[in-house]
C-alpha cells in the first residue's frame, strides 16, 4: 500500500519529495534519464503526466511541456509502456497524472487494471471531483491502487473530510489559487491552511504548488509529509539539461 | 446530492478543486435568479431598452418564391445590440455578476461577438473586463479586435495549442483560477461544466419564446421546421427551447467545412469523427483522436470552430429530438450570397449555415409548411472573410491604397 510505505520512510526522513516529469518532453530517452538522476538524488516518489491536448490547470511551463510532447508523438501507449520500464527499473512508488480524459478514452477500468500490472500505485487527475469519480474509485480500488484526491486553500473543512474519505495513498494540498508553476508565499497563512488539512485527515499530506528550493522544503518540514517539486525541475531541464536537474536535487534535502 | 447537470449522461462539472466553491457560489445565485419572477422581468426589461428586444421575425418573400416550398422565415438575432444573439446571453450573466458583488469579468471568444457583447456589458455595469481570443481568430476578427479595445476591454491573444475557440476557454480557465474572488467568467456557450449549460439556454430561451409567439400570430400555426447552427450550441438551444413541447422538427447546423470525408470540419454530431470524452469541464461528443488528445478543427466561421458541444444537445442527439446536420464552407457561402441578393439580410458565416440547410429543405416541403432560420447574428463582423471567399476586386484594391497611407 502506498500509505504505509509513505509512513515507514517518514520514519527515516522528516520530509519526503515527490518530483513531476511530463512523459516524452523533451523525449522519453530523456524523460527516463530524468527519472534515473532524481531517483539517485533521492527521490521519494514521482509523478509521471501522460501529455493531454487541454491540460487547463497547468501553467506556460508545463502546458508547453505537454504541447511539445505530443507533437513529438507522444502516446498513451508509450506512456505505460514507459511506467512499465521505470517502475521496473527503480524500486520508488510511481503515479500517473494526467487528466480524466486520458483514462476515459482508454477505458478506466482497463486504464487501472494495466496500471496495476505495470507496477503503478496511484494517480492524480486534477480535473476529477470525487463526485464525478464512481467508476474510478471503483476501479482503483479493486485493483488495489491508490486514487489521490485534492484539497484546495477554499476548500470547506466539511467538504476536506468528504474528499479524504474517497481518497487513499495520501492528499495533495494545492498552496494556492492560479495554475502551475507561478509564485507561492511561504507564510503563516500557509501554515494554518496546513494545520486546516491536517485536522481533517489522518492521510499524509503532499504540498505542491510553487515548491521550488530548499528554503521551501525547509518551511514544510512538520507541516506536510511531502514536498512535491513540479514545474521547477522541468525549467531546469529547459535552461540548463539533465546536469542542472542533479545539481538541483542534491541541493534540496 | 446535488444536480450536476446531467442529461442523459452528457454534461456534469469535472473542475479541479479550485474552483468548486466558485461553481456552488454561481449555481445558487443562478437557481436564485430562477426562481425569482422579478429577475426575468429586470432582464426582459434591460433587453428591450439596452437591446432590440423582441427582435423582429421577417417573412423572406422573395426566398420563399425562388425555391417554391415552403414560407421562410427568419427570427432576426442579428438585430441585437452588438449584432448577434451573444448579447441575451451576457446581459444575463452580467445582472448574476452584480447579484454576486464582483467587479471583473473575463470570458473567450472566437468569432469576436461573444467578447464585443461582454466589452459593451462591462462598459455599462462598470466591470473591468479581459477577453481571451485564439491568434488564428485576431487574425480573422480583426474588426471584433478594434471594438473590444475601444470598449476597454483588454484582448489577450492566445498563442497555445490549435490558437482558436477552445484553446481561448483554457486561458479563460487559468486566469479564473488565480482571480475568482473578483472575477466572473463569462462564458459564450451553452457549454462547459454545470451550470453553464443550463444558465446560457436559460438566457437564450428568449429567442424561443419570442419566435413561437410571433409566428402564431402571424401565420396561426406552428413552423414545420426551425433551423440553427451549432458552434457551442446556444442559438440553437435558445430558438429551439421555444418548440421542445411541440410537433416541430429542428435541425442543428454543424460546421461541415471542406466535407465530412476531408477531416476538415467542426461536426461533432453529424460526423463519425466525433467520440464521447471529458475536456473542459464537461462530458460531451468531441473531436479527438483514439489516446483523447483533441483534434484540430476547421470552419470557415470562427464562431462554429469549436471541439465540443452542448451537452444538452448531445443528448437531444441521442433522443433523436433534433436533426444535426452539416453545411459546407462553401455552401455557407453560397448561400449568404443569395441571401444578400435576395433579401437585403446580411447573416454572419456561422448564422449562413442555418440558412444553406434550410435552402437544401425548402423545396422539398410544402406551401402550407412554415419554416423558421435562426439569424444568429449580422455578417459585418465577417467582412474581411467574405470579400476574400468572393475574391472581390475592388475591396481588395481599397485595402491596398489603405495600407499604402499607413505606409506614407
Ligand atoms: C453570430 C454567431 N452565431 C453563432 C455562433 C455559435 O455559437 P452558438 O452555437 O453558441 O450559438 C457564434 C459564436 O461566436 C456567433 O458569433
Amino acid at each position: 500500500m502506498l500509505e504505509s510505505y509513505l509512513r515507514a520512510r517518514l520514519k527515516e526522513r522528516n520530509i519526503l519529495l515527490m518530483t513531476h516529469i511530463v512523459l516524452g518532453y523533451p523525449s522519453f530517452e530523456d524523460s527516463f534519464r530524468i527519472v534515473e538522476t532524481m531517483v539517485e538524488a533521492g527521490v521519494d516518489l514521482m509523478e509521471l503526466q501522460i501529455p493531454f491536448s487541454e491540460p487547463i490547470a497547468d501553467g506556460p511551463v508545463i502546458l508547453h511541456a505537454n504541447q511539445q510532447a505530443l507533437a513529438g508523438g507522444a502516446t498513451v501507449q508509450q506512456c505505460m509502456d514507459f511506467a512499465r520500464h521505470v517502475a521496473a527499473a527503480f524500486s520508488i512508488p510511481f503515479l500517473f497524472m494526467s487528466y480524466y480524459n486520458i483514462l476515459f478514452k482508454y477505458g478506466v477500468p482497463r486504464f487501472a487494471s494495466e496500471m496495476k500490472e505495470r507496477g503503478l500505485r496511484g494517480a492524480i487527475v486534477p480535473d476529477l471531483p470525487p463526485e464525478e469519480a464512481d467508476d474510478y474509485l471503483k476501479a482503483m480500488t479493486g485493483n488495489g491502487l491508490a486514487p489521490i484526491f485534492i484539497f484546495s486553500p477554499n476548500t470547506p473543512e466539511s467538504r476536506m473530510g468528504r474528499i479524504a474519505a474517497s481518497g487513499r495513498g495520501f492528499v495533495y494540498c494545492v498552496a494556492r489559487k492560479g495554475v502551475t508553476g507561478l509564485n507561492t508565499q511561504f507564510t503563516n497563512q500557509l501554515e494554518e491552511y496546513l494545520a486546516r488539512c491536517r485536522r481533517a485527515t489522518s492521510l499524509p499530506l503532499a504540498l505542491g504548488f510553487g515548491v521550488k528550493d530548499r528554503k521551501d522544503v525547509e518551511f514544510l518540514q512538520g507541516k506536510a509529509d511531502i514536498a512535491v517539486i513540479g514545474t521547477q525541475t522541468i525549467r531546469l531541464m529547459d535552461q540548463g539539461g539533465i546536469g542542472a536537474v542533479k545539481d538541483f536535487m542534491g541541493e534540496l534535502r | 446530492m446535488i444536480d450536476r447537470g446531467y442529461y442523459s449522461g452528457f454534461g456534469g462539472a469535472f473542475l479541479p478543486e479550485i474552483l468548486v466553491a466558485t461553481f456552488e457560489e454561481l449555481e445558487r445565485v443562478f437557481r436564485q435568479a430562477k426562481g425569482d419572477p422579478d429577475f426575468w422581468r429586470e432582464y426582459a426589461d434591460i433587453m428591450s431598452t439596452y437591446s432590440c428586444r423582441p427582435t423582429p421575425l421577417t417573412y423572406a418573400e422573395n426566398l420563399t418564391r425562388h425555391f417554391g416550398g415552403a414560407r421562410i422565415f427568419i427570427k432576426r438575432e442579428d438585430l441585437n445590440h452588438t449584432g448577434a444573439h451573444k448579447a441575451n446571453n451576457v446581459m444575463g450573466q452580467g445582472l448574476l455578476v452584480k447579484r454576486m458583488g464582483k467587479t471583473r469579468v473575463i470570458a473567450e471568444t472566437g468569432a469576436g461577438q461573444h467578447g464585443v457583447a461582454t466589452a459593451t456589458m462591462a462598459a455599462k455595469f462598470g466591470f473591468r473586463c479581459t477577453i481571451y481570443m485564439g491568434e488564428v481568430d485576431v487574425e480573422r476578427q480583426r474588426p471584433n479586435v478594434f471594438w473590444m479595445q475601444r470598449l476597454g476591454a483588454e484582448v489577450v491573444p492566445v498563442r497555445e495549442g490549435t490558437r482558436i475557440l477552445k484553446d481561448a476557454i483554457n486561458e479563460a480557465f487559468r486566469d479564473w483560477v488565480s482571480n475568482m474572488d473578483t472575477t466572473h467568467y463569462v462564458l459564450g456557450t451553452a457549454c462547459g461544466p454545470h451550470p453553464y449549460p443550463e444558465m446560457v439556454s436559460y438566457f437564450q430561451s428568449i429567442i424561443g419564446k419570442e419566435a413561437r409567439e410571433q409566428i402564431l400570430k402571424r401565420e396561426g400555426k406552428l413552423p414545420s421546421r426551425v433551423y440553427a447552427c451549432v458552434g457551442g450550441g446556444s442559438n440553437a438551444m435558445g430558438i429551439f427551447s421555444g418548440f421542445f413541447e411541440d410537433p416541430v422538427e429542428l435541425v442543428g447546423v454543424e460546421a461541415g467545412g471542406k466535407g465530412l470525408d476531408s477531416g476538415r470540419h467542426a461536426s461533432r454530431l453529424c460526423s463519425t469523427d466525433a467520440s464521447v470524452g471529458v475536456a473542459q469541464g464537461y462530458k460531451t461528443y468531441f473531436l479527438q483522436n483514439g489516446d483523447g488528445q483533441m483534434l484540430e478543427t476547421h470552419s470557415v466561421a470562427a464562431g462554429l470552430d469549436y471541439v465540443g458541444v452542448s451537452p444538452i444537445l448531445a443528448h437531444f442527439k441521442e433522443n433523436g429530438r433534433v436533426r444535426f446536420e452539416a453545411a459546407t464552407d462553401q455552401e455557407v457561402v453560397d448561400a449568404l450570397a443569395l441571401t444578400m441578393r435576395m433579401e437585403g439580410v446580411i447573416p454572419a458565416l456561422e448564422s449562413s449555415h442555418a440558412f444553406a440547410q434550410a435552402f437544401k429543405e425548402a423545396a422539398t416541403l410544402s406551401r402550407d409548411d412554415v419554416v423558421i432560420i435562426n439569424q444568429s447574428g449580422r455578417g459585418d463582423k465577417d467582412i474581411f472573410t467574405i470579400a476574400d471567399a468572393f475574391e472581390d476586386p475592388t475591396w481588395q484594391d481599397f485595402i491596398m491604397k489603405k495600407a499604402e497611407r499607413y505606409h506614407a
